[in-house]
């Protein structure tokens, strides 16, 4: 039965024409709000750190050489430390 | 924030039978990393911990027990820290083989989740997937202070309708709230929590087939099963074929609906959020948190501290860690003069010789390990340790490196079979397996010995810039060479290897905190005496053993090696007794006898192999000894040379001083001592670390790779040394 499973129930992906801008793109104490993230497996390790659609994230801090980031997450100010590569799969809203 | 644990409510009974005061009720402690597990897992059970196995992996298994009411003791689990119940990495895979096997031994008779006053939304994803596995469960709402203090108000009765389980508000770290948690265990109120989320009708066809077949208890945990099947230890492989097969059939997208299901929970958990917290915002100011990195974070300073940090290490378990350290070496002397003047015989020899020689070997280690147990505790505790990884990462990758191997490998300069087991936390296997491979070339603790009393023979007792001792600039270039062999290592493995699946870095960074001095004693006492019982007892042995190999030898070869001697002496010799003739002739009694030994005969075999390094058969004999610990260097040259020596036993370094070559010379030349200094930082001379990275690789081939390897780096290092310097 090759069945209404292998659809995607609910999606966090983005939408295919990709030129929006991601956590990486956010200037220093600049504030978005996660609109979607690209990359599924990824996505499933960022949402059980909070980072959920709808969320606003702020660029706190950069490492040394510009790499890990500094996220901290919605009103709850907790921070997340992670690589450029990883925060350019959280899309923002516009 | 009230304080309640609403008595009013009617609480489920759990299983078992309520006065079951011979059985003991098995408690897990679950919840986020940094959630303040360990520190209430101390709170709950003090120093009666021990550390084991889960069964099948080398996950560390810590419990140990609480006495809960003056009738009833708990054995408490403390479960590693995870987000959810997907496990990312090997050791949240303990949890769900734990959580998911009713009929197990260790399944717990109900679970303690400690969740984040301050971040409720995040803690609470968890605690939803286990109310959903329908665990009885006590909430302990831990850091009620830091959430007061973000203007974070919690209606716990609310909170606890919403959630259907009891919630006790605490602060681990201060022990408050302990007590209340203790009651509410011991009177056994954990409930049932209200379910958050089920999988729906798209899912049921194929989590009702798996949940029959399997006769599991819910729908919830059959889901589990095809999400995981491939990581659940406890199936057949006929199990996890089979549910392969339904998985194929249905076209299960495991991702999608785990996202999903994450997605949902969110949701739910928002409206619980709603009903029962309030936040009213003090003030928008920057959290303290956020200042302190900063600095310790910045371009510059950042690493400055860290350096200044690392460098305060050294200078601590150098130059601190010495007055415990001669205060135990003299100790140790100065008894086995005690017996040997007050007694004689061969026991006492095997007594002073033997035994005492090993002990001494053993104890001297306290005070380094106890200090650098502190320090690393100190890092941990404080939330440091994260922002080393943060600031590190971009540096380590170029060799193959992620910022979380910075941590075993600092660990590594404790002891690599810790820090070894510490790399499990690095999800990547290709990161993690480089730096399983490269952390015993960072100089552990064992080596210590080792270069303290080589460097102090060699290298003067002198400042240099006014505040710099030498002799501590030399053992910094010895972990220094370790670091660049270790990263040299890496950068090479990184080329070989190939990458099975992606690595994450992401990570929490920790609020700062001061660290509890409880936890980091505890950390302290535990590292201490598990190498107290554990190397310690090798030590003990292997110098005992020791002491018979170079006490005896092969039929009669000792006496007539002896009889040839002293036929040769002048009569001036044997006549007179005390006068230096007489004891230059019993000192070549003793060095022909241990010529001839069981040990002599050991080096002379291999002696010339370690020849072009500038090593003799006794150095020979030290190098075969260190493979059970390299620590034992220290008591098998201690026992070596007060055999060949008088019978005043001073310390190992007057011993080694006294050493003289053929021609009369010192025998440990500067070069000499190099070569063995620079053998011992490259070479695999640990049979506990093999068998720590066998278990962890699961693989004799890593193992072997590292003695070949590191043994061959160290012979090919040793060699150019003495050939240069000489």
């Amino acid at each position: 039965m090759p069945s209404a499973l292998s659809r995607r129930p609910l999606s966090v992906s983005a939408p295919a024409a990709t030129s929006q801008r991601s956590a990486k793109d956010l200037q220093l104490g600049e504030t978005g709000t996660i609109c979607c993230l690209q990359d599924p497996e990824m996505a499933l390790k960022l949402l059980e750190m909070g980072c959920v659609p709808g969320v606003r994230v702020r660029l706190s801090g950069r490492a040394p050489f510009g790499d890990p980031l500094m996220l901290v997450l919605g009103d709850e100010e907790y921070t997340l430390s992670l690589r450029k590569s990883e925060a350019a799969t959280i899309l923002l809203k516009d | 924030m009230a304080v309640t644990v609403s008595p009013s409510r009617p609480h489920d009974t759990i299983t078992g039978t309520p006065e079951t005061g011979s059985q003991l009720t098995r408690i897990a402690l679950i919840g986020n990393p940094n959630s303040g597990k360990t520190s209430l897992f101390n709170q709950l059970t003090g120093l009666n911990q021990k550390v084991g196995n889960f069964p099948g992996v080398t996950v560390d298994r810590k419990s140990g027990f609480a006495q809960l009411s003056s009738t009833r003791r708990a054995e408490i689990v403390d479960l590693p820290g995870t987000y959810s119940l997907y496990p990312k990495s090997l050791d949240e895979k303990v949890i769900t083989d734990l959580l998911y096997d009713r009929g197990s031994a260790g399944y717990p008779d109900f679970v303690v989740v400690t969740v984040d006053a301050s971040n409720l939304r995040r803690s609470l994803l968890l605690f939803s997937q286990l109310a959903d596995l329908e665990l009885p469960a006590i909430l302990a709402l831990n850091m009620t202070d830091v959430a007061e203090r973000h203007g974070i108000s919690i209606d716990i009765q609310a909170l606890e309708q919403e959630l259907g389980v009891p919630i006790v508000p605490m602060n681990a770290r201060k022990g408050i709230g302990v007590a209340a948690l203790k009651i509410v265990m011991a009177e056994r109120l954990a409930t049932h929590p209200v379910r958050f989320w089920e999988p729906n009708d798209e899912l049921l066809p194929l989590v009702r087939q798996i949940r029959y077949y399997f006769n599991l208890h819910n729908d919830y945990l059959a889901l589990h099963y095809a999400q995981q099947y491939r990581s659940i230890s406890f199936l057949s492989v006929d199990d996890r074929q089979h549910i392969a097969e339904l998985v194929a059939q249905s076209g299960f997208d495991a991702t999608a609906w785990q996202a999903a299901e994450t997605i949902a929970r969110y949701q739910r958990i928002n409206e619980v959020l709603l009903e029962a917290v309030t936040v009213t915002r003090t003030e928008k100011r920057e959290p303290i948190s956020n200042r302190i990195d900063k600095v310790l974070t910045h371009r510059v300073g950042g690493y400055a501290i860290f350096l200044g940090i690392l460098f305060l290490l050294f200078q601590t378990i150098f130059a601190w860690a010495q007055y415990p350290m001669d205060l135990i070496d003299q100790g140790i002397s100065a008894l086995s003069e005690l017996i040997q003047s007050s007694f004689a015989g061969p026991l006492v020899r095997l007594l002073t010789e033997g035994v005492l020689a090993g002990l001494g070997g053993v104890l001297i280690f306290i005070p380094q390990i106890a200090l650098l147990f502190a320090f690393l505790a100190v890092l941990e505790e404080t939330g440091y340790m994260a922002r080393v990884t943060f600031l590190m990462d971009k540096l380590m990758r170029p060799f193959g490196l992620s910022g979380k191997s910075v941590v075993p490998l600092i660990s590594g300069l404790a002891c690599a079979v810790p820090a070894i087991m510490g790399a499990r936390t690095i999800e990547s296997w290709k990161d993690r397996m480089i730096t399983i491979f490269v952390t015993p070339l960072m100089s552990c603790s064992a080596r210590i010995p080792v270069y303290t009393v080589l460097v102090a023979l060699v290298v003067p007792d002198r400042a240099v810039w006014g505040f710099l001792n030498l002799r501590g600039v030399a053992l910094m270039g010895l972990y220094l060479l370790g670091v660049v062999a270790a990263l040299g290592s890496a950068w090479v493995l990184k080329t070989l290897l190939k990458a099975r699946e992606r690595s994450y870095f992401i990570m929490e960074f920790p609020v700062y905190k001061w660290p509890r001095w409880k936890n980091v004693g505890i950390t302290i006492w535990q590292k201490v005496s598990a190498f107290v019982w554990q190397a310690g007892k090798v030590i003990v042995a292997i110098s005992i053993l020791l002491w018979v190999l170079a006490s005896y030898g092969p039929g009669q070869r000792q006496d007539a090696a002896e009889a040839r001697v002293r036929a040769a002496a002048p009569a001036v010799a044997t006549a007179v007794p005390d006068t230096t003739a007489s004891q230059e002739l019993e000192r070549r009694v003793a060095s022909v006898r241990l010529e001839n030994s069981y040990a002599g005969l050991f080096g002379r075999g291999i002696e010339p192999v370690i020849r072009p390094l500038g090593f003799d058969w006794k150095i020979g004999i030290a190098l075969l000894t260190s493979f059970a610990a390299r620590e034992v260097f220290v008591g098998t040259i201690s026992t070596i040379y007060s055999v060949g020596q008088d019978a005043d036993l001073g310390t190992v370094q007057e011993k080694l001083r006294a050493e003289k070559d053929a021609d009369g010379q010192l025998f440990f030349t500067p070069a000499r001592a190099f070569s063995l200094l620079v053998f011992y930082v490259f070479a695999m001379q640990c049979m506990s670390t093999l068998a720590v990275t066998y278990r962890e690789t699961k693989s004799w081939k890593w193992p072997l790779g590292q003695l070949v390897y590191m043994t061959g780096l160290a012979y090919v290092a040793a060699l150019v040394v003495f050939q240069v310097l000489k």
